[in-house]
């Protein structure tokens, strides 16, 4: 057999450890899993109707390489109205196949061999690999418990070098739960103003805050837009993860690369969810609202209900994933979630499988029915009782 | 309809504990709530969604459709009036359309149902006819689906 060599940057990865969990749930009977990362709602029927619509009147083709420029307007007024962001829809919005194929371009654009990336952990699993694949060395950022999983001003001081090219931040957080407010955001920015560091804000989640004020981002901070990507997507605020659709918007210098860049991967991203894009953003208020409020019931059960049964957890503020505490019972988080699986038949997701600082946490999804969570805890809970003996 | 209510409709059995974490009230908010939705008539119970079919004998349901005369003044009021009292009858809807009203009916036996129908209902004075239906099967009930096996999780299992 012919020895065709893998690129040494694929090679070199380490498979998901989200992965090891997943073949074991399917291979048991009777798993109740909260180990899933996408949102539990169907895409509201209006946008399914709009795609029907399209596809009935043959809109099939190649749309504009950038994305239908009426998408980008409804993107760009979007961005204005709820996070007071300012991009011109000509040439300061790109759609591209989900918030994936816009993070792996940025890093593609703008990576040299050997640049930093400054990448937050626990974090998103695709992040690290996608900056070796780019060439870069990323540089890990390990958010604290005691900081609720923000990052702070001293941890990123402490972690700027001449090499350093881009911070990624991602909040609210997958797995984590944590979100960013202002000040703090603006300690941030304070720090990166007088750098050359560019800021790619991975703000998938945005819609899933459930504080009293709603997301921050940075690129609305003084100083910042100029040197900001912001990237997002439909996959989690309209349940809309299969359409594989979302955009990076920023000011013309950093999107012209990324355009150019796009043109040869992907020439475009899916005409048809253009068209369901379109309708969510123009009438899909209101279905934002209500999962938010779904979510955010479920949030408050499933927290509660974790710390009263020893497993403590600090208040996810955003996304849809609590990030409970499980020294207390001696075990690691690899430990835990597979004793977990086979003992009690619940899939969850050890904490290290997003980053060495998710060790002692485990990442457990509320994209689930309350009916669910509620016999999955009731299961966990029994699980905690019989190894207490 | 508001948060409480809505999730009674999917368990009614959530103890005011349960409901005052979920919702971010105190439960003395939450108990006083459900008390004045009692009191409103908004609740008007709480009851167990039963699988008929299991049971080890199953009654008969049928949906009749009356058509009548309305009364001056009374209106369907009335007839109504004098439809529900009878405890063979689940419910009654005033209906737009075709007929008037709908009557869902509960009997042991076909048979008891039609002598139901044929000796109760269509000799009210106001009846001008009676169409009766009689219920097969039911997979969906009071927004609950009643088939057992639980609907399988089409999401893919990525690694997000």
């Amino acid at each position: 057999m012919r020895d065709f060599k893998i690129n040494q940057n694929l090679s070199a990865l380490k498979p998901s450890g989200i992965r090891k969990f997943f073949d074991i749930a399917n291979e048991m009977k009777d798993v109740i899993s909260l180990s899933i990362g996408e949102p539990d709602f169907q895409t509201p029927w209006h946008i399914r109707q709009a795609a029907i619509d399209a596809t009935e009147q043959g809109k099939t083709w190649y749309s504009p390489s950038t994305g239908f420029l009426a998408l980008r307007e409804e993107i760009s007024s979007y961005l204005n109205r709820r996070f007071q962001l300012t991009y011109d829809p000509n040439d300061e919005i790109l759609v591209t196949v989900g918030a994936s194929e816009a993070l792996d371009a940025a890093f593609r654009c703008f990576v040299d061999e050997g640049d930093e990336v400054l990448i937050i952990q626990p974090s998103f699993v695709c992040y690290d690999p996608l900056v070796r694949m780019s060439g870069g060395i990323p540089v890990i950022l390990q958010t604290k418990a005691e900081n609720k999983f923000k990052l702070t001003a001293d941890e990123l001081r402490a972690n700027i070098t001449p090499k350093t090219k881009i911070l990624l931040i991602s909040f609210p957080t997958n797995p984590t739960g944590a979100i960013m407010e202002r000040e703090e955001l603006e300690a941030l920015a304070e720090v990166l103003r007088d750098t050359n560091i560019l800021v790619f804000s991975d703000e998938i989640y945005c819609e899933l805050n459930y504080t009293d004020t709603s997301h921050v981002s940075i690129a609305s901070l003084d100083g910042m837009r100029e040197r900001t990507l912001v990237i997002n997507g439909f996959s989690k605020s309209y349940a809309m993860t299969g359409w594989r659709i979302g955009y990076a918007a920023g000011p013309r210098e950093l999107i012209e690369p990324l355009v150019k860049l796009h043109q040869y991967m992907v020439m475009c991203a899916p005409t048809l969810s253009q068209f369901a894009a379109i309708e969510a953003m123009r009438n899909g208020d209101e279905d934002v609202q209500m999962m938010r409020n779904e979510y955010n019931m479920r949030r408050r059960y499933l927290v509660d209900r974790l710390n009263a049964m020893g497993l403590s957890c600090f208040e996810p503020e955003g996304a849809f994933y609590a990030f409970p505490c499980i020294r207390s019972t001696g075990l690691t988080s690899e430990e835990f979630c597979e004793k977990l699986i086979y003992a009690n038949q619940v899939a969850v997701v050890p904490g290290s499988a997003f980053g060495d600082s998710g060790e002692g946490f485990i990442r457990i999804s509320y994209s689930y029915s309350l009916k669910h969570i509620t016999e999955a805890l009731n299961r966990i809970e029994a699980f905690l009782e019989e190894i207490k003996q | 309809m508001d948060n409480l209510l809505g999730l009674l409709k999917q368990n009614a059995r959530y103890s005011v504990k349960e409901l005052a974490v979920i919702l971010n009230q105190s439960e003395e908010v939450v108990a006083k709530a459900l008390e004045a939705y009692e009191k409103q008539g908004v609740i008007k119970g709480y009851q167990a969604i039963l699988n008929y079919e299991k049971l080890d004998q199953a009654p008969v349901f049928a949906l009749i459709e009356l058509k009548v005369t309305p009364k001056k003044e009374l209106g369907f009021q009335e007839i109504a009036d004098r439809v529900m009292e009878m405890e063979e009858v689940e419910s009654v809807y005033l209906m737009a359309g075709d007929y008037d009203l709908a009557v869902f009916v509960k009997g042991k036996t076909m048979q008891d149902v039609a002598m139901f129908v044929a000796k109760r209902l269509s000799t009210l004075d106001s009846v001008l006819s009676t169409s009766t239906h009689f219920v097969l099967s039911r997979y969906k009930q009071d927004g609950v689906i009643l088939k057992d096996e639980e609907k399988s999780d089409l999401r893919g299992q990525m690694v997000v």
